[in-house]
């Protein structure tokens, strides 16, 4: 009876696994049956208005982009005072928490919170809007990563360069920083990864345009944006086109993860 | 040097707390005008954007014809409000005629917490088969790359799950339960395949915590692979896992992208969950252009709710089962 009860346990477990992969594999595999069907040059030297995506791809990377040389200053600065200064003080266990609670914030709030200091004074929704929002989004995910991995230079380090004379921005910057540089790359590339594809947050805060455009105070091209306006779209060539921005997307957002993680993994050799 | 270092990294700090400060107060003072308006009765009102007549003595009466839905007739019809209706000027509000525009939150509430439990419903049992799979049953040959994909499908980007919801999982599922394409169910069903990848990994971190030592005691003893999980390997990792389940049911509930394309998008009831309904999400991401006044103000007010849910069910994982040491 146990041993039965054991056996249909582990068919169970294994069944379970075999069907969420079975859904996760179907998604992939429509994604790439349509995708790749409409994936041509076109796709990446013409601009929405004429049928191709250059101008949302160059937009969502830029906007990603530009958030990223944003945060990732403030981020890792951020890390730097939780690990360096801050102590154990409740301060710091604050903040601590506080990234924690806004990293699993729904990023709609986020986009709504960008679209009442920004979109409604200056009246019209702007790349720069887009921009704050996914800086929201993704500053605590660098000073999560930050944090962490700063935690694993071991205190020794820190101590040898003070006993040397050094202070302790030289310290952080040369000694902690540099011990500490794969995990956090890989931590700044992952929180890429992470808005480069979000949709929610970008939907009235940049909106999208069918035009090519590197104008960041105006209404800019957003890829996820213009995946969701073509798939609801009832034109088959739009929804097809859609369906094309779905996978360079995810194409996209993989690729960026992977290299990631080769990152974190070259470290620990 | 050194001075302006450790000033700019207190800085930093600090902007993270303005920023969800500021968040907490803009949000707040965005919904006034509709938490003045409506209070906190706005919570439990069916009505979205329908027209009421303000009577002399103050109190208010409904213009419209359909019957009001309450709790305990969800399986009515109830009413039906095409997008556009509840486009309106604020000085509509309270206009000549003494009639005004009525918002209430309970249909996307509603909505928002059946999707998040049917979906949980589905994921939870899934997802702990693939974290026991990959970390008790499987050969390191197939749990690593497994592993690995798993968590690269945790970084698909949600507008991907929405997208294959409407067009392949939908129809299918309309096929075998009947009902529409997009529904409450449908919905439920997205989010729980979207969380699973999220939920696995990060149960299976907290699996992959217990010591060896405590399961090869218990083999030793003579335990079934099922006694060592059941009696061993789950209350050691209980409240790792039951944290990880938390932060999906948060994610899951303020999920926009996914729900946005299956759930159909309308101010109803669903009777049946093959219904089609709405989450708050799905309403803020829908009706925020073509918003102004008061309901722009009540959007606001939707997403302080959905903050202040996410806050809390936050919260509860990190402070309860997820303490970081």
């Amino acid at each position: 009876m146990r041993l039965l009860m054991n056996r249909l346990f582990l068919m169970f477990s294994t069944l379970a696994a075999l069907v969420g992969l079975f859904f996760l594999g179907w998604i992939l595999y429509t994604l790439c049956a349509k995708g790749l069907a409409g994936l041509s040059l076109h796709v990446f030297t013409h601009d929405l208005i004429e049928g191709g995506l250059r101008n949302v791809i160059v937009g969502q990377i830029m906007m990603s982009a530009v958030a990223t040389l944003i945060g990732i200053p403030v981020g890792i600065m951020a890390g730097i005072y939780l690990q360096e200064y801050g102590g154990n003080s409740k301060l710091t266990e604050f903040i601590r928490d506080l990234s924690d609670v806004m990293m699993s914030a729904p990023s709609i709030v986020v986009g709504t919170f960008v679209y009442a200091i920004v979109v409604i004074p200056t009246g019209h929704t702007s790349g720069w809007a887009g921009v704050l929002a996914l800086f929201i989004l993704m500053v605590p995910i660098i000073v999560r990563t930050t944090d962490d991995m700063l935690k694993l230079v071991p205190v020794e380090l820190r101590e040898a360069g003070i006993a040397i004379g050094a202070s302790k921005y030289h310290v952080t910057m040369n000694i902690v920083i540099r011990y500490a540089k794969a995990g956090i790359l890989t931590g700044v590339l992952l929180a890429f990864a992470r808005v480069v594809g979000e949709t929610a947050p970008l939907l009235y805060t940049s909106g999208s345009s069918e035009f090519w455009s590197t104008d960041l105070t105006d209404t800019f091209p957003s890829l996820t944006v213009s995946i969701y306006n073509l798939a609801t779209m009832p034109d088959e060539e739009m929804v097809q086109l859609g369906w094309t921005g779905a996978f360079l997307l995810t194409a996209m957002v993989l690729v960026v993860n992977l290299i990631g993680r080769y990152a974190s993994n070259e470290k620990r050799r | 040097m050194e001075l302006i270092f450790k000033k700019l990294s207190q800085l930093s700090a600090g902007l993270l707390f303005v920023i969800l400060a500021a968040t907490t107060a803009v949000l707040y003072l965005s919904a006034k005008p509709a938490i003045e308006a409506f209070g906190i009765g706005f919570l439990v009102e069916t009505r979205w954007g329908v027209e009421e007549q303000l009577l002399v003595d103050g109190t208010t009466e409904k213009l419209d014809v359909v019957e009001s839905v309450t709790l305990d007739d969800l399986d009515d019809e109830g009413f039906i409000d095409d997008d556009e209706d509840f486009v309106t000027d604020d000085d509509e509000e309270l206009d000549g005629s003494g009639t005004r525009e009525v918002y209430g939150a309970l249909v996307p509430i509603v909505g928002t917490l059946f999707s998040t439990l049917i979906a949980m419903l589905f994921s939870i049992p899934i997802a702990m088969g693939i974290a026991v799979f990959l970390s008790e049953i499987a050969a390191s040959s197939i749990a690593k790359p497994v592993g690995v994909a798993i968590e690269l499908l945790a970084s698909i980007p949600s507008i991907i799950y929405g997208m294959w919801g409407l067009f392949y999982f939908g129809p299918f599922i309309a096929g075998i339960f009947g009902g529409n394409t997009v529904s409450l169910l449908v919905a439920g069903l997205v989010l729980a395949i979207m969380v699973i990848p999220f939920m696995a990994a990060l149960s299976r971190d907290a699996i992959s915590t217990v010591p060896d030592m405590l399961k090869e005691s218990a083999y030793a003893m003579g335990a079934t692979k099922l006694e060592v999980i059941k009696d061993v390997v789950f209350p050691y990792a209980k409240s790792g896992i039951i944290g990880s389940i938390i932060l999906s049911f948060g994610r899951a509930m303020g999920e926009t992208m996914a729900v946005a394309f299956v759930i159909g998008g309308i101010y109803q009831f669903a009777g049946k969950v093959t219904d089609p309904t709405n989450s708050i999400p799905v309403v803020l991401a829908n009706s925020f252009a073509e918003s102004s006044g008061l309901s722009l103000s009540v959007l606001f007010y939707l997403a302080l709710i959905l903050f202040i849910l996410s806050f809390i069910v936050i919260g509860v994982a990190k402070f309860y089962f997820l303490r970081r040491k």
